[in-house]
């Protein structure tokens, strides 16, 4: 549903079939819309076979790193009796992407039935979700479908009947993007600043509370219930482009469109189409100039590039970006381009959590020398030094925020250089107050 | 059981080295360092500085050294370019807000960000015309002041007091290039070894209240000795400038104190600096105690001790070196000796994280020297035996003014001591000797370790070693026979006579020390045992 | 710019005496969740919350309460309470607003949605309490709600779709 627009015919609806029914944020709502027969269906299957299945049907991460999440499962040791983690990221902090909350508030059911099956599959009895301060309402929704879900046992020491425990646990976040990265996360679970981890050892090994753990984003989880349901084969054939890239994607639009929102589209989906039909274009007069697809932790894709992608993993790479969560950020004529850079490096400067050099410190820097630039008292040289400073930013430290953050302006320089050189060389006029 | 080893080359160089070692340490065994702050042996890894990044063959991206364990055929370059780049930039974002202090700086000379800068940086900053962030200074009290502006961030002091200290008192406050090193505002870092973290950290961020503006670390000699507070033993540098003690830091020894001493022993270096010393030997010539040559004051000994009739008490320094009671057991063979030694007791105080690591409660350094060399009758048996004594002999023990007034009991008294002090010049001889800070000497510690300490600062006039002293004297009784000329020839005399020191030689012992066969606990009633 | 903090003297509130959150319903609300985790510490990030719910901001003597009933230590805490954001270290007006700022919202106009908060409230500026005290304004980063620019949060109540013309009758109903 390109909610909070009617359904587009052209959107493919399996995640969103449900946003904007009250009715199925209740339990008896969801059972009656078929809810709660995957988990059923799930606890009479090994856990193995859960995870062959979610494996054969090619889903993704959907967080932002697209790993093949049943190819994560499988990292999960053989029980030897310690207990094991599903820890569901519901942080949703990307700028560009709100498709997580649409999922909590609108069908909690679809999440604590796709946790509940990942923590069955990985031999897991506890799952923590991990759900950003700020998502109040989620919170409050979340809370009650959590009540609901054990008041029906589909939660509990015995899931269904099964003789399986299946425990969630709500833990609300307190204000840190880098709370998204997954160690991070865990790191904030057991009562610490939210820094991340070096990696190895990884989650799988050694994550919460040292155990073996599996971190999965809310999307991912909402679609393995449906993969249950009709079959990893139907699933893998949900795919308009690479075949490695399968299933439906909630695509977050937001900016410059006529409609912004939520479109769930089929892997491979045209990004021309996504823009221009589904999310109903430009504002009169106005054209397309810049596109941020994956959040906003990727390089921006000009206007050619966005209208000949497509929308999977693969497609948006040939154009020299990333899919990432699919937090699509749309920009016409009337953005300014060195403004947007400038605002995202300062995002990251307040995100950064301080741990890596080059993070904590080219976070800042950066964004005071695109400070200057817009106050028009840049100099030449700060672009070389912009690009310089980014490529030491890229590929050094513990977690990516810091190449998150040069992302944004490495393809800024690269592919509007004209907009950066009219500050430069003040044919145009400064955008903020040279204090 | 050996271990299994791994062969990795690094800049070129093949090494062997134990599996799961970190690069960084594999490094060392090919004589090269990677720079670095955040890694310290002593301390877990967080990998948060991004110094020590170096290239890998076949990995996409460069590894930190100090957590990336070795693979058998791994090459690494630690000076390739692009890890050079990844140094030069590293060094360039931490001197963005590091203030150019170093003019005021007491880290100055000792200092790793001007040692890195200079060896690898850049020449200038392109942080042109911005603010640097500014933080006050915080009295962290009582000794350590931090200064937030000149912190790179390391963590290395919240790691320590948390990891090693076991007393998480220190806490990195706020995000991204606002964070700063924080206390809890209604505590003091008062641990008994947080003194260790001025050590620790890289730059002149956390300072010593007690070094402010004292010296400058190119001003300063830097001598290898043993901290004499108690029996621990820890290794440490004595610091001078111009004969003047300074400073004393912990020396790394794994065996016994890894890289870290406690305060009580890091700031007890004043009374090294004492100026009312003995400087002559004094003969006393009747009424008179008159200033002699050390022919004469030993020649003088001697015949006391030749003519000393019945019990011979020694009462004795827990200061007093292994050679020194090497040389005074030669000189009383065949005598009926008491011999006790002083230990004064206090409070212990472990460093949590460290196995067998603390302030120990006998606040001496050669306990068991003493106990080894057979000065282990109780103090207080040696101080009632002095009332009609023989011959009494103070080795540089501080006495109270009642054992001071009990000398008198004694027929003949010889004190060798360092202070120059009033009260005992009733003494038939008042020889001056050096403290351990001005001579070379070994201490045993409570594990049983031999240790060498070595010359700090000069003698003042006359003073000599006490193990010279009482060997010059023996020489006097037993003619012909060899005497020790250096302390090395001393201690191994020593050695000769001593079978648990196992004919351990100076050389043996190296400046990191050397376990003999252990030394069995003192017998209760003993010095060392409660009293 | 750098961060208020504390130079060893004792903050504000730190003299008088501090009437312990963990007591009762409060409490109860706390021990409920200790068998949801293997650690006390896994539990201080809901404690936090129940602070602030309960007092509106976490005092030093809070956090060293908080510190005490989970067995870690005043300085840990606080380290851990500077860290996030939302946690508010000083006490603030009766309603906190928090608008976002991050680029996909400026695209749609936060900077309007924020000017008109800032005058209609009479904070005037940033983190500044308004006079009546009802206020303070806090602009935040991508709240994840991109699509309905510009989110805004008040207490606990997420508006989405602000624009300025809205924003008198959004801050009616906080008295």
């Amino acid at each position: 549903m390109g909610y909070p627009h009617p359904p587009h015919p052209r959107e493919s609806l399996l995640l969103s079939r449900y946003f904007g029914d009250a009715d199925a944020q209740t339990y008896a709502g969801w059972v009656k819309r078929g809810g709660y027969a995957a988990l059923r269906k799930a606890l009479g299957l090994t856990p193995e076979a859960v995870v062959e299945e979610v494996k054969a049907s090619g889903l993704r991460g959907r967080g932002g790193a697209g790993f093949p999440t049943g190819l994560k499962w499988s990292f999960m040791p053989k029980p030897k009796g310690l207990p094991h983690y599903l820890v569901c990221n519901a942080d949703e902090s990307e700028p560009g992407t709100f498709k997580d909350r649409e999922i909590m508030r609108w069908t909690p059911h679809a999440l604590i039935e796709g946790c509940a099956i990942g923590a069955y599959a990985i031999n897991a009895e506890r799952c923590y979700i991990y759900i950003r301060g700020e998502f109040t309402e989620p919170w409050r929704i979340m809370t009650a479908a959590v009540e609901e879900a054990y008041a029906n046992g589909a939660l509990g020491a015995d899931a269904f009947g099964s003789g399986k425990r299946i425990d969630m646990v709500l833990h609300r976040g307190a204000g840190a993007y880098i709370c998204g990265e997954e160690t991070a996360l865990m790191n904030s679970i057991e009562g610490k600043r939210g820094n991340p981890r070096i990696k190895p050892p990884f989650p799988a090994q050694s994550g919460l509370f040292g155990m073996p753990t599996t971190i999965n984003n809310v999307e991912t989880l909402a679609a393995v219930p449906h993969i249950l349901n009709q079959g990893a084969a139907w699933y893998k054939d949900l795919c308009l482009g690479n075949p490695k890239s399968t299933g439906t994607k909630l695509f977050s639009v937001c900016g410059h469109v006529m409609k912004p929102g939520n479109f769930e589209i089929t892997m491979g989906f045209p990004m021309k189409d996504l823009i221009y039909d589904l999310a109903g274009g430009m504002r009169p007069g106005r054209t397309l100039k810049a596109v941020i697809p994956g959040g906003s932790s990727v390089p921006i894709m000009n206007r050619e590039e966005a209208e000949t992608a497509l929308c999977d993993y693969e497609g948006i790479i040939e154009k020299g970006s990333m899919l990432g969560s699919a937090g699509f950020i749309v920009m016409d004529d009337s953005a300014d381009i060195v403004y947007e850079v400038y605002r995202l490096a300062k995002f990251y400067a307040h995100e950064s959590c301080a741990q890596c050099t080059q993070c904590r410190e080219g976070t800042a820097w950066t964004t005071k020398i695109l400070e200057r630039i817009l106050k028009g008292q840049g100099k030449v040289e700060d672009l070389d030094l912009l690009l310089d400073l980014s490529d030491q930013m890229t590929g050094k430290t513990i977690c990516v925020l810091s190449d998150s953050c040069a992302a944004p302006i490495v393809s800024g320089i690269q592919k509007f250089r004209g907009e950066f050189d009219a500050y430069l060389n003040h044919s145009r006029k400064p955008a903020m107050a040279a204090v | 059981m050996t271990q299994e080893l791994v062969n990795v080359t690094i800049d070129g160089i093949p090494v062997s080295v134990p599996k799961g070692t970190m690069l960084i340490e594999a490094a060392k065994q090919a004589g090269i360092l990677v720079p670095h702050y955040c890694y310290h042996p002593s301390l877990p890894s967080p990998a948060v500085c991004r110094m020590c990044l170096v290239e890998v063959e076949k990995f996409p991206k460069l590894a930190p050294a100090c957590v990336t364990t070795v693979a058998d055929g791994m090459v690494v370059k630690v000076h390739s370019r692009p890890a050079q780049q990844a140094r030069e930039s590293v060094l360039e974002f931490l001197l963005i807000n590091h203030p150019l202090d170093c003019p005021i700086c007491d880290q100055a000379g000792e200092c790793e960000l001007q040692d890195y800068v200079f060896q690898e940086g850049r020449a200038g900053t392109r942080y042109a015309d911005y603010a640097k962030r500014f933080n006050p200074v915080e009295d962290f009290g009582p000794d350590v002041l931090y200064v937030p502006n000149r912190c790179i961030l390391c963590t290395r002091c919240v790691r320590f007091m948390e990891d090693v200290a076991r007393t998480p008192v220190l806490n990195v406050s706020e995000r991204g290039d606002r964070a700063y090193i924080g206390i809890d505002p209604g505590e003091q870092l008062d641990h008994p070894w947080s003194g260790n973290v001025v050590d620790l950290c890289p730059v002149g961020s956390l300072i010593s209240k007690d070094f402010l503006h004292k010296a400058r670390a190119w001003d300063l000699d830097k001598t290898a000795s043993i901290c004499p507070g108690c029996t621990q033993g820890c290794n440490m540098m004595i610091d001078t400038r111009d004969d003047v003690v300074v400073r004393l830091r912990p020396r790394p020894n794994l065996e016994v104190n890894r890289h870290f001493m406690c305060d009580v022993g890091r700031s007890d270096y004043r009374w090294m600096n004492r100026g009312d010393r003995l400087e002559a030997p004094l003969v006393r010539d009747g009424q008179r105690l008159s200033p002699s040559d050390w022919d004469l004051a030993v020649e003088r000994f001697a015949e006391l001790v030749r003519a000393a009739e019945g019990a011979v008490v020694v009462l004795a320094s827990g200061r007093a070196s292994l050679e020194s009671f090497g040389s005074l057991r030669r000189l009383l063979d065949g005598k009926d000796v008491t011999a006790a030694i002083k230990v004064p007791l206090g409070e212990e105080a472990p460093l949590a994280g460290v196995p067998n690591l603390a302030l120990r409660a006998e606040r001496v350094p050669n306990l068991h020297g003493a106990l080894l060399a057979g000065l282990s009758d109780p103090w207080r048996d040696a101080v009632a035996r002095l009332d009609g004594a023989g011959l009494v002999i103070v080795l540089d023990a501080e006495l109270s003014d009642e054992e001071t007034s009990r000398l008198a009991g004694a027929r003949a008294v010889v004190i060798l001591h360092t202070v120059d002090d009033d009260r005992l010049k009733p003494a038939a001889l008042l020889l001056p000797v050096t403290t351990m800070a001005e001579e070379n000497g070994t201490y045993l510690n409570r594990d049983g370790r031999a240790q060498r300490f070595t010359q700090a600062k000069a003698a003042p006039g006359m003073a000599r070693p006490a193990w010279w002293v009482l060997g010059e004297a023996g020489a006097r009784l037993a003619p012909g026979r060899e005497t020790p000329a250096t302390p090395a020839e001393a201690f191994a005399d020593l050695a000769g006579m001593m079978p648990e020191l196992d004919g351990l030689t100076y050389a043996e012992l190296g400046l990191t020390g050397r376990a003999i066969r252990a030394v069995s606990a003192p017998p209760a009633g003993a010095p060392g045992a409660a009293r | 710019m750098s961060a208020p903090h504390s130079t060893g003297a004792a903050g504000p509130g730190a003299a008088e005496s501090h009437e312990p959150v963990f007591a009762g319903a409060a409490k109860a609300r706390l021990e409920v969740l200790f068998p949801n985790y293997p650690t006390r510490q896994a539990c201080l990030l809901p404690a936090l919350w129940i602070v602030q719910e309960e007092r509106g901001w976490i005092s030093p003597p809070a956090m060293a309460e908080v510190a005490e009933v989970l067995g870690l230590t005043p300085a840990y805490v606080r380290g851990v309470v500077t860290f996030y954001t939302m946690y508010h270290t000083h006490p603030v007006g009766r309603h906190f607003i928090q608008v976002c700022g991050t680029s996909p919202c400026h695209l749609c106009g936060s900077d309007d949605v924020l000017k008109a908060i800032l005058r209609e409230t009479g904070c005037g500026e940033l983190g500044r309490t308004s006079p009546d005290g009802r206020f303070t304004v806090a602009e935040v980063e991508c709240l994840g709600a991109c699509g309905f620019a510009t989110p805004v949060l008040i207490d606990d109540d997420f508006h989405d779709s602000v624009t300025p013309e809205r924003v008198a009758g959004v801050l009616a109903g906080y008295p």
